[in-house]
């Protein structure tokens, strides 16, 4: 029993990270029906950037935190603005083939200056576990729990209750008429790619302490949480955290209960069967065209 | 400029349009058939890598070129062709029996992909072909008894006709051009019957193509199967052209590098796939010559510019540690994806379409002819 609840924790832990690489996925697609398969290595870029404040020039965790969650976003409006947005309208396989792209150019880059080890940043929540009775919990695995929770709640009070969510929705059904509207839909999309580069910074911030930051976290990671995003239904920010909550839970489920191997097929398994039983996910919507 | 007058539909539909073709195609197969003999054998190496990456190119074509359904999963069919290979060669199974079982083998797999992927589009395609090429590298990893693990099989010689064929042999080179053709000549006369002109249906709009009468899971499933058995059939030769074959040659890198065949090269085209392929295997040999002598040649120019010789030597060692940096492979790839899909949507074939046009209409020409129409008010989601 001990055993389970340990592995139900460090499952929810790691299915938070896959979450919040989720929800970047879920903000980018419902706010311009694109999804970005560069997602992950933003993360992974984002924990770099981290690392190099944190970790080399030394500075305080939470000014170099705020310091990469700035400069990422940043970032993300550049890619925006020179990948995606040249060919925003184009059929959906152009903008996948251009994020993957994108991801592969990071990559490599990430590997010539930082190289290809191994990195990891000290965190205040490194040492330290909570006791329970005879349940030990790290503090790095409840703060990636904590951080998600807060986050999914923003953003969800940000694109339900806020201006600048609706006039995201609404740029998502469609662009023209929302541009119509006075929309400035540009802006928009730039402003929903800054905030996909910053969540992902802070998934990669919070791995940081449980995996390793290295060049390749990004592609491994970002794989997994396509399962988590479908199977949250993709467009969804609830179901995108809870999805990967659930990935997270299966994959170390798998991984103690059952044989080798199973631990790394499993969540695509779980992704293929909810893609054939019920394809909108859980929390999806089911929308169907009328010709 | 040759003016084609067709005057009904078998002319529209034919095979060879104007004699023209034979001049070029007949001269282009000639320049095929004497190259083994001119050419050393490190270039014949590569144009077996071109042939069999431009067979699956073909194979990917009809699959997302024509039928729109987009698969990120075809080094699992190029596996499992080259599995069954490699399994079926222990038990001294004659190469044309092996080679036609990995084919159908695999168009089998094919299809039963195809059967869950009628319900699903655009990026939920994309995601489940990954998760299934994800599944069967596992299993290829884990399978033992027949895939022999991570530890990789070899692939022996073929043996046909009474006679080896090594895997560096011009016949061997034969075998791959033939199974180019036939796979392009194939593809042509699929594409000019009704399964062809119903899997361009369904590529513009499976609701139309409904409404006319066709049906789209039968040709959906067909198209997945012929896909995967032409990726089946490289899988063979593939196998025995590297003669050791391992799970983690077959990741989710290799099915990129496929899309980067047919995405380089056009996907509206055949030609596109035989291009992209010429084009994805000359990177290999452009990266050694950027590490072995691209310094030498830049300190040279900056010598020439007027720099010291200090500087030029740092120069030297600067772009030295550039190109043989780790990663640099992938970076290309990048740089060239997202200047292709930016730059270039319809390929090198289309750019050599752009220049052809350029020269027939020569004053006239507009550029946008070839300009594709945006569409802001689409919604993926709600088809």
């Amino acid at each position: 029993m001990l055993d389970f609840v340990q592995q139900l924790v460090s499952g929810i832990a790691l299915g938070c990270v896959y979450g919040l690489i989720a929800l970047g996925f879920v903000l980018v697609y419902k706010a311009t029906e694109v999804v970005n398969f560069a997602q992950g290595d933003l993360m992974m870029l984002g924990g770099f950037f981290a690392f190099t404040f944190i970790g080399i020039l030394g500075l305080n965790y939470w000014i170099g935190f705020a310091g990469a969650v700035a400069a990422m976003a940043l970032f993300g409006m550049l890619a925006e603005r020179v990948v995606v947005r040249p060919i925003l309208g184009y059929p959906q396989f152009s903008i996948i083939m251009a994020t993957i792209g994108l991801g592969y150019f990071l990559r490599s880059v990430v590997g010539m200056i930082w190289g290809t080890d191994d990195f990891k940043i000290e965190t205040p929540f490194s040492q330290g576990v909570l006791r329970i009775g005879s349940l030990v919990l790290a503090y790095d695995k409840l703060s990636v729990i904590a951080a998600t929770v807060i986050l999914c709640a923003l953003l969800y009070l940000f694109f339900n209750r806020t201006t600048l969510g609706t006039a995201m929705r609404a740029s998502s059904e469609n662009m023209l008429a929302a541009y119509y509207m006075g929309i400035p839909v540009k802006r928009v999309v730039s402003i929903v790619w800054a905030i996909s580069a910053a969540v992902a910074t802070c998934a990669g911030v919070l791995l940081a302490p449980i995996t390793f930051i290295h060049s390749n976290v990004g592609l491994v990671l970002g794989l997994k949480a396509f399962p988590a995003a479908v199977l949250g239904g993709f467009g969804s920010i609830p179901g995108a955290v809870v999805g990967g909550v659930l990935i997270g839970v299966i994959e170390s489920m798998a991984g103690f209960y059952l044989a080798q191997g199973w631990k790394d097929v499993a969540p695509y398994i779980v992704l293929l069967v909810v893609l054939l039983l019920k394809p909108e996910g859980l929390f999806g919507v089911h929308m169907r065209k009328k010709v | 400029m040759r003016f084609l007058f067709k005057t009904d539909y078998e002319d529209d539909i034919r095979l060879v349009p104007h004699s023209g073709y034979f001049v070029s195609y007949g001269i282009l197969l000639a320049l095929l058939v004497i190259a083994p003999f001119v050419l050393s054998s490190y270039i014949m190496s590569q144009l077996v890598f071109v042939c069999i990456y431009a067979t699956v190119g073909v194979g990917l074509l009809i699959l997302t070129g024509f039928t729109g359904q987009a698969s990120l999963g075809h080094a699992a069919f190029l596996a499992i062709g080259a599995y069954t290979a490699a399994y079926l060669q222990q038990f001294n199974v004659p190469f044309p029996v092996y080679f036609l079982t990995a084919g159908l083998l695999t168009g089998v797999v094919g299809a039963l992909v195809g059967f869950p992927a009628l319900r699903l589009q655009g990026i939920y395609l994309v995601i489940a072909t990954i998760s299934f090429a994800l599944i069967v590298e596992e299993i290829l990893a884990r399978w033992e008894s027949v895939t022999n693990g991570n530890e990789g099989m070899r692939v022996k010689t073929i043996q046909m006709l009474g006679t080896s064929v090594p895997r560096d042999s011009p016949a061997f080179y034969f075998l791959c051009l033939g199974l180019l053709i036939l796979t392009i000549v194939g593809t042509l006369n699929l594409l000019r019957s009704p399964t062809g002109r119903a899997f361009v249906a369904i590529r513009d709009s499976e609701t139309a193509a409904r409404s006319m009468g066709i049906n789209v899971s039968l040709y959906k499933v067909k198209s997945f199967a012929i896909s995967a058995a032409i990726t089946g059939f490289a899988g063979v030769l593939f196998a025995h052209k590297l003669s050791f074959i391992s799970p983690e040659m077959f990741t989710l890198q290799l099915s990129i590098e496929f899309i980067i065949v047919i995405l380089i090269g056009g996907t509206f085209s055949l030609h596109g796939a035989v291009l992209g392929a010429i084009f994805l295997v000359m990177i290999d040999p452009f990266l050694t010559y950027l590490k072995d002598d691209m310094p030498s040649v830049i300190s040279g120019m900056a010598a020439t510019l007027g720099a010291g010789k200090e500087t030029a030597a740092h120069v030297q060692d600067k772009v030295a540690a550039i190109a043989s940096a780790n990663g640099l492979k992938g970076a290309i790839y990048g740089i060239i994806i997202v200047l292709f899909v930016l730059f270039e949507p319809l390929g090198l074939y289309g750019r050599w379409l752009k220049i052809k046009l350029f020269f027939q209409l020569f004053p006239l020409y507009k550029r946008a002819t070839f300009k594709r129409q945006k569409i802001y008010v689409k919604s993926e989601r709600n088809r």
